[in-house]
């Protein structure tokens, strides 16, 4: 202890070293010096963060064709707004995202919630390793995803559906018991009816290890007494994840709940790897995200694509706010 | 190789001499550029030091799909511009109306002097709506039938079947499939593709005329749903996606016996998509005296340059000098632009994986056939429009007038501000 004291200045040498700071640099340098030391991360926010969202607001009352420079964008006032709210492509991606984003999203808290709930109490030793099988998919490269996924729903040449056919096809005899429940012949996955699930299922099956890590953490912060009181008053394990877990989840549900309406409804990479960047037939595993790009990058219109992010924006504030009103904490 | 070398050098000295030489600084030329287009250059560099050993070319590469964005934005904000562009034909249409890159039809570069020395389809698909030139052809898809002949022959189709018209190539489709059980082609869509640009007068656009005026319900595109919908309801195609598994495999196997595409998927069959199946493939010419063309790849110079005698000399020099053009050709498959170069030894070669086929000789006069046809910067929107269409007239049981007149009022609505 004595030692830590010794090493501090004392009140005369800390006066010197401010003097010479002073000396140095001025009175005014020295009292801008923590603004200096902080200001790395304001420059790179302004530039990076603040002036591209602030300039898309601006570009989302312009008509420009970027290839034409700077000097050809044209105020065209609420125009593209006007344009993609009534536009039937900005319709279609709009129903693929909730579409999408309910058919992967739900899944994701309902799984997520009673493994976590499993992992949590049932296992000790292997915890660690399971936890982290659940959270490759998250972290695994979602290009390299997307390229195992097609591979997989292949129509002539996929697993799924040799492993579909196969069992659609067993016969005993003359009889094919599981013929009304599974296909005999291959599934053609890239037609319109099945490109939104197929979206879906890469969705789900990428993001419920991260919603499993999330809620496991938050179980790991409630405190066991309360399971040892509702033992004691002899709550089975069911009552217990139903009366304990699940309200002292809620906390955590909000925020998973949260970023799972804010990354599903910006959904981009998946349905762009898989459809090929088009959007799959009859666009039907366009998102909006992806109509916001191929308005700028195909149809070359930055001013419409703009508009279309921040017609996205709302819609996602809009449904946080809808969210915080039921899941977030009054106390 | 080593006397064409050497006459190349002979003749791009010439080249060099007759140009300014007045250079006495090292310049450094970037060229921005993407696979496999890129190989060109890398394959020009030895060669152009030669010529011009103050200039040094910086091989900037991306992949397709980045380099083209990158340029997008690089344009948009004038800044981190190369010096020389290349650019796919897809991208040129759009890019032809940049007001980023020099119109090279102007001096000093005068491009109307040179241009009747490419293949007459080339040029017009790089021409913007002033008629300005933003950039120059350096290698061109001339579009090819390819087939196996081994399942025509157990089917009993000859050529001439398949390329008499279209309902003749379909009845063949019907043989086959009957026969053999195989797909007559991937997908309809490529019949919709090739019967679109047929018929196009110089000058006249597939989806836009020259004022801008929509033409998706004119006759062709009746024509082209309708022998769509006969090929799909006779089950020829596999509604198998071009570049998909399912394609390349299909293609392995045997399983599709007619791709329609540009003549360099000869060279994709042989390297990698089908490698064993040498002198089962052969090639035609498209039905119905059809002429299109798949791809291709352009030279443009960004105004920012402060090279722009340099840049302007590097893309005559590739895109006009004959050896370099032959060199690329023989390097990475990229059919010359330059009619100079479409001649000569290495066209008479028969092609052993085509059966002995003489097939470059065919590409060639693809090339020489094809209409000139003009480009509209939304037609990348319009045939989403069209394939959206045509899915509903294929799989939803839509009448085709319906549909075009619905894609007619679509593309309309997204032509706004035409």
């Amino acid at each position: 202890m004595p030692s830590v004291v010794a090493n501090q200045p004392k009140p005369l040498e800390m006066k010197y070293r401010q003097g010479l700071l002073r000396k140095l640099f001025g009175a005014k340098a020295y009292k801008a010096a923590p603004y200096m030391f902080i200001s790395p991360f304001f420059i790179l926010f302004f530039i990076f963060g603040l002036f591209p969202m602030l300039f898309s607001i601006y570009l989302s009352f312009h008509a420009w064709d970027p290839v034409d420079g700077l000097g050809a964008m044209e105020w065209i006032g609420w125009e593209n707004y006007t344009f993609a709210l009534t536009d039937e492509w900005f319709h279609t991606s709009i129903y693929n995202t909730f579409w999408i984003a309910f058919a992967s999203g739900i899944p994701q808290h309902v799984l997520a919630i009673p493994l976590a709930y499993f992992i949590h109490s049932s296992l000790t030793k292997m915890r660690n390793s399971v936890v982290g099988v659940y959270f490759v998919p998250y972290i695994t490269s979602s290009v390299a995803i997307a390229l195992v996924f097609t591979s997989l729903f292949s129509r002539d040449f996929g697993v799924i559906n040799l492993v579909l056919t196969s069992i659609g096809n067993f016969s005993i005899g003359e009889f094919q018991p599981l013929a009304w429940l599974f296909p005999t012949e291959n599934v053609d996955w890239q037609r319109p009816e099945y490109t939104k699930p197929m979206i879906s299922f890469v969705v789900f099956w990428r993001y419920v290890g991260w919603n499993t890590v999330l809620y496991l953490a938050a179980m790991q912060t409630i405190p066991k007494d309360l399971y040892e009181a509702a033992t004691i008053d002899g709550a089975r394990r069911l009552q217990q994840f139903w009366y304990i877990t699940l309200p002292m989840l809620k906390p955590m549900m909000f925020l998973a709940v949260t970023l799972t309406i804010i990354g599903n409804l910006q959904l981009f990479e998946e349905p762009f790897i898989i459809t090929g960047g088009t959007g799959g037939l009859e666009q039907a595993g366009k998102t909006a995200a992806m109509h916001m790009y191929i308005t700028a990058f195909t149809e070359s219109d930055f001013g419409t694509a703009s508009a279309i992010s921040w017609i996205l924006f709302m819609v996602i504030a809009g449904l946080t706010w809808i969210n915080t009103k039921l899941l977030g904490s009054k106390d | 190789m080593q006397t064409r070398k050497l006459t190349l050098i002979a003749g791009a000295t010439m080249m060099a001499l007759s140009a300014n030489t007045a250079w006495a600084e090292k310049i450094t030329l970037t060229v921005a550029s993407f696979p496999s287009f890129d190989a060109a250059v890398t394959a020009a560099i030895p060669l152009y030091k030669k010529i011009n050993p103050d200039v040094e070319i910086k091989l900037v590469s991306l992949a397709y799909n980045d380099h083209h964005n990158a340029m997008t934005t690089a344009l948009a904000t004038n800044s981190n511009l190369p010096d020389v562009m290349g650019v796919e034909a897809d991208y040129m249409g759009r890019f032809a109306n940049s007001s980023g890159l020099y119109d090279l039809r102007q001096a000093p570069f005068n491009s109307g002097e040179i241009e009747a020395k490419f293949s007459p389809f080339a040029v017009p698909l790089a021409a913007g709506e002033k008629g300005q030139l933003s950039g120059m052809p350096a290698d061109i898809g001339p579009g090819a039938m390819f087939y196996r002949s081994d399942i025509m022959e157990k089917a009993g189709v000859s050529v001439e079947d398949l390329t008499k018209d279209w309902d003749s190539f379909i009845e063949a489709g019907v043989k086959v499939r009957e026969v053999t059980g195989q797909y007559m082609m991937s997908n309809v869509q490529n019949i919709v593709d090739i019967v679109i640009r047929s018929g196009i007068e110089d000058g006249g656009g597939v989806y836009f005329d020259a004022e801008g005026e929509i033409l998706v319900e004119s006759e062709r595109f009746q024509e082209a749903f309708r022998l769509a919908k006969k090929a799909r309801e006779a089950g020829l195609d596999g509604k198998i996606a071009a570049w998909s598994n399912e394609w390349s495999e299909g293609l392995r196997r045997g399983d599709i016996a007619v791709e329609f595409m540009g003549a360099w998927l000869g060279g994709h069959l042989a390297n990698w998509i089908a490698p064993d199946s040498a002198g089962d493939w052969a090639t035609a010419n498209l039905p119905n005296d059809s002429w299109a063309s798949w791809g291709g790849s352009y030279y443009a110079i960004p105004k920012s340059t402060e090279h722009q005698a340099e840049a302007w000399e590097f893309i005559t020099f590739m895109t006009t000098n004959k050896e370099m053009q032959l060199l690329a050709f023989e390097e990475i498959d990229a059919f010359p632009a330059l009619i100079e170069a479409q001649d000569g030894p290495f066209f008479d070669q028969p092609l052993p994986y085509l059966g002995g086929q003489k097939a470059r000789l065919q590409y060639k006069e693809a090339a020489a056939q094809i209409p000139a046809i003009s480009v509209n910067k939304l037609d990348p929107v319009a045939k989403q429009v069209i394939a959206d269409a045509l899915e509903s007239v294929l799989e939803r049981d839509v009448a085709v007038d319906k549909a075009l007149a619905d894609a007619a009022k679509l593309l309309k609505r997204r032509a706004r501000r035409k």
